[in-house]
C-alpha cells in the first residue's frame, strides 16, 4: 500500500512536470524543467529497484543533457517566439497514438508480475552470475560480460556523435561559403 | 478494475511519452523540440524499467538472505540507451547551433521564409 502511494505520488509529479514543460514559454525554463523531469524519473527508477539506471539518469540525463541545452541557449538565443494560435492537428495525432499504445498494453503482464515473460532471460543471469563471476552486482556483470558487445556498440555511437559535434562546430575559414547551396 | 490497477504504470508512462511527442510536433522552436525529444526518451526508459520490476524483490545486487531480485536485463539495456540518448542530443544541439549561425534564427517558420525568399530570388 505504501509502495503504491509513493508510486502514484512520483508519477503524478512526473506528469505535472511534463505538462509544465509543454506550457513553459521561456527556453531557460523549459531546460530547467527538463532537468527536473529527468531527476524525478531517476527517483522513480530507484523506487523500481533499478539503482544503476537511476544513478546514470541522474548524472547523465539530468546533469549533462541540461548543461548541453543551456550551453546551446547561451550561444544561440534565449528568446522563443510566442505561439499565438492553438493547433489541433498535433493534439489529434498524439491522442490517437496514445490510444493505440494503451490498446497495446491490455495484453501486457501486470506491474511487478514475477511470471512475466520478460524475466526469462533475466532469471538466467541472476542464477549464473554468482557462479561465474565474483561480482555482487548483476547489472555490472551483464553489462561488461554477457552483453559486452552492446556496450562496445554504445561506445562506438558515443565516439561517432563526438566526431559529428566536432565537425559541426569547428571554426570555419574566411573563404568558406556560409550557407551551402546546390 | 483489477486490470486498471495492474497496468496503471504503463498508462502514465504512455501519457508522459505523448506529452514529449506533442512538444516535438507542435512547436517550431528547435531547442524546444530537443527538450521534447528528451522527455520522450526519458519516458521510454521508464517504460522498460517498469517492466523489469518484480513484486517483493530487491535491487539486483547479491546479498545473503535474499532470493528474489529485479530483472537486471532492462537496467542494462537502458544504461546503454541513456548514454546513446545524450550523444544524439549533443548532435541535435550542435546542428541547432550551426542552423543559428547560417540563418540567424532557431524558429522553423523563419528558416522556411528565408529559404522561400532565396528560391524566389533565384
Amino acid at each position: 500500500m505504501f509502495q503504491q502511494t509513493v508510486d502514484i505520488l512520483v508519477l503524478g509529479l512526473l506528469a505535472a512536470t511534463a505538462l509544465a514543460v509543454v506550457r513553459m514559454r521561456t527556453l531557460i525554463g523549459a531546460a530547467m524543467l527538463m532537468g527536473i523531469y529527468s531527476f524525478l524519473s531517476a527517483s522513480w527508477m530507484l523506487i523500481l529497484d533499478a539503482p544503476d539506471v537511476a544513478f546514470t539518469e541522474a548524472a547523465v540525463g539530468a546533469g549533462v543533457s541540461t548543461i548541453f541545452v543551456l550551453a546551446t541557449l547561451s550561444i544561440t538565443t534565449i528568446r522563443a517566439k510566442r505561439q499565438t494560435k492553438f493547433q489541433f492537428a498535433p493534439l489529434a495525432v498524439v491522442v490517437l497514438t496514445g490510444a493505440v499504445l494503451i490498446y497495446g498494453t491490455l495484453d501486457m503482464p501486470h506491474f511487478g508480475d514475477p511470471e512475466a515473460p520478460v524475466h526469462r532471460v533475466g532469471n538466467r543471469y541472476i542464477k549464473r552470475v554468482p557462479e561465474e563471476f565474483k561480482i555482487p552486482n548483476a547489472v555490472t556483470a551483464v553489462l561488461g560480460s554477457y552483453r559486452g558487445f552492446d556496450t562496445f556498440g554504445e561506445t562506438t555511437v558515443v565516439l561517432t556523435a563526438g566526431l559529428g559535434v566536432l565537425c559541426l562546430l569547428r571554426k570555419r575559414r574566411e573563404d568558406e561559403p556560409k550557407v551551402v547551396t546546390e | 478494475m483489477s486490470e486498471a490497477l495492474g497496468l496503471y504504470n504503463y498508462w502514465i508512462v504512455i501519457f508522459l511519452m505523448m506529452t514529449g511527442l506533442y512538444l516535438v510536433i507542435s512547436t517550431g522552436n528547435l531547442v524546444r523540440k530537443v527538450v521534447g525529444l528528451n522527455i520522450f526518451q526519458a519516458s521510454v526508459l521508464l517504460l522498460y524499467v517498469t517492466m523489469g520490476r518484480v513484486d517483493g524483490a530487491t535491487a539486483p545486487i547479491f546479498v545473503e538472505g535474499r532470493e528474489t531480485y529485479t530483472d537486471p536485463l532492462p537496467s542494462v539495456l537502458m544504461l546503454t540507451a541513456i548514454v546513446v540518448g545524450v550523444a544524439t542530443t549533443a548532435v541535435a544541439l550542435a546542428l541547432t547551433v550551426r542552423i543559428n549561425e547560417a540563418y540567424g534564427t532557431i524558429e522553423e517558420d523563419e528558416i522556411n521564409e528565408q529559404e522561400h525568399a532565396q528560391e524566389l530570388a533565384g
